[in-house]
């Protein structure tokens, strides 16, 4: 029985034609950023809270792209990114660019240095820069260094056990963004 | 996943300066980084308009989420209630009858009050206020405890504005978009409030906490008088705030102080309002000016 409205042609093709198709390039390229800058973009969520407790959820995000596709963010990516955040977290401007670049920089050498990484190596490495990005820019946040850096702990928590369900939306992204739409 | 061995991409010159470049463009962008936090350490108030242009941008959106979190709210808070319902009830009409009695005798004291000022030639002057609005973001995954607010400059709001909610001091303002403005939270460690005791006046000074509360710092040595359930609200000292705002209830007493939890809980507002500043509000027009100043 033929439905009562055609559907789109696009709608209508999907799944039937996976021959002959190829990702759009611009896709391919500008999902990774314009995900991790949606993530930057959390203190704008309706979520108005008197405590940290919300994670960096642009910056595990940022992690995410790096283990799952290592080189698709070029390793200069911290300062265009980092500068979008530093608009909206509230840190002060330069403490994200500073702390991404290196993070950056840091999984990459993790990259090359041990290759050969499962769920748990990949969490651990995750855990740790994420544990130390957090204290950092704990400290960079306040002037003179007089925070109470217990505070940032139940933030600790929910960011380290929310990695992984980070990196699985990251995954899903990358099937979007390789998603096959365009007639090669 | 197979080492992809971009750092080595073979003979080619043009790939291996590529490469070199990368590594150089992301030390570079670190070190900016760390240049540019000197810059706002030197001046906090640096780079304020280009945030105000990001939060400009944003904030339509964050006004639809401000919308829903009020919704959300409102039917989480009606489904809890349900489960309570006959304790609350009664109790609620014990308070009421309370209340209405407190209320009458308010009434008598507001009227005494005015005639005082009367008597004195004070104007009673309660601040128009600026403009009202919602908060439609924070900062809940930094340490610093900003909230980002739906009007701007074109509404009138200029820094140093306080905010209040129906149930107390939220903050104030501490930079200007033409349609967002940043709003310092009481509970950041870079705030500094001056309170007093509501019920005889002890002052001190409230100071944010990173978790939430707020720090008392008496201002008089001595035996700590402070107890739990003391309310304070700003004194009005040092303009900015005017006085009676209420600000917070002690938790527990400290050594020198005590640890506060503030009555307005940003998040359970709706809607905010800015007043202006006390010291603009007239005040000073109808007292005589502080002798011996210079």
């Amino acid at each position: 029985m033929p439905l009562p409205l055609p559907l789109p042609k696009p709608i209508r093709e999907i799944g039937r034609k996976r021959i002959n198709r190829a990702p759009s390039p611009l896709l391919a390229v500008a999902v990774p950023w314009l995900v991790v800058m949606a993530g930057s973009l959390s203190p704008m969520w309706p979520v108005i809270a008197s405590a940290p407790i919300l994670p960096p959820i642009g910056f595990l995000m940022l992690v995410a792209w790096e283990q799952l596709r290592p080189g698709i963010l070029p390793v200069w990516a911290g300062l265009p990114l980092g500068l979008f955040d530093d608009l909206y977290s509230g840190q002060p401007l330069g403490s994200a660019i500073l702390l991404w670049s290196i993070a950056v920089i840091l999984l990459d050498f993790v990259e090359t240095r041990f290759p050969w990484r499962g769920f748990a190596l990949n969490w651990l490495f995750a855990s740790a820069v994420i544990t130390a990005y957090l204290f950092l820019a704990q400290a960079l946040a306040q002037p003179g260094g007089v925070g109470v850096p217990l505070a940032i702990l139940p933030q600790l928590g929910i960011s380290l056990l929310l990695y992984p369900l980070i990196a699985r939306l990251v995954a899903l992204f990358d099937r979007f963004r390789l998603m096959p739409v365009r007639e090669a | 996943m197979a080492p992809t061995g971009s750092r080595r991409p073979g003979h080619s010159r043009r790939a291996q300066y590529g490469t070199f470049l990368n590594y150089s463009l992301a030390v570079a962008g670190a070190a900016a980084g760390g240049a540019l936090l000197l810059v706002v350490a030197s001046d906090a108030t640096a780079f304020s308009g280009l945030r105000g242009a990001a939060t400009d941008l944003a904030a339509p959106a964050g006004e639809v989420g401000a919308g829903a979190r009020a919704e959300s709210q409102g039917l989480l808070l009606t489904l809890g209630a349900y489960f309570t319902k006959g304790s609350r009830v009664a109790q609620l009409e014990r308070e009421v009858a309370q209340a209405r009695v407190r209320l009458v005798e308010a009434e008598a004291l507001h009227e005494e009050n005015r005639e005082l000022r009367a008597l004195l030639k004070l104007s009673q002057s309660d601040p128009k206020p600026i403009a009202s609005a919602r908060l439609i973001g924070s900062s809940a995954s930094s340490t610093r405890r900003y909230a980002t607010l739906g009007v701007g400059s074109l509404q009138g709001v200029a820094p140093g504005m306080p905010v209040v909610s129906p149930l107390g001091l939220v903050g104030r303002v501490l930079e200007v978009g033409r349609s967002s403005a940043r709003v310092l939270l009481i509970t950041d460690s870079q705030s500094i409030i001056p309170v007093r005791r509501a019920s005889d006046g002890t002052v001190a000074l409230a100071v944010g906490h990173p978790d939430g509360t707020v720090q008392l710092k008496l201002q008089s040595l001595g035996v700590n008088p402070l107890r739990a359930g003391d309310a304070f609200v700003t004194s009005g000292s040092g303009g900015l705030f005017r006085p009676g705002i209420p600000f917070a209830v002690v938790a527990r007493p400290t050594r020198d102080g005590a640890i506060a939890r503030p009555l307005s809980d940003p998040a359970a507002t709706d809607f905010v309002i800015v007043e202006p500043q006390w010291d603009e509000a007239g005040l000073d027009s109808t007292l005589p000016a502080p002798a011996g100043g210079q």
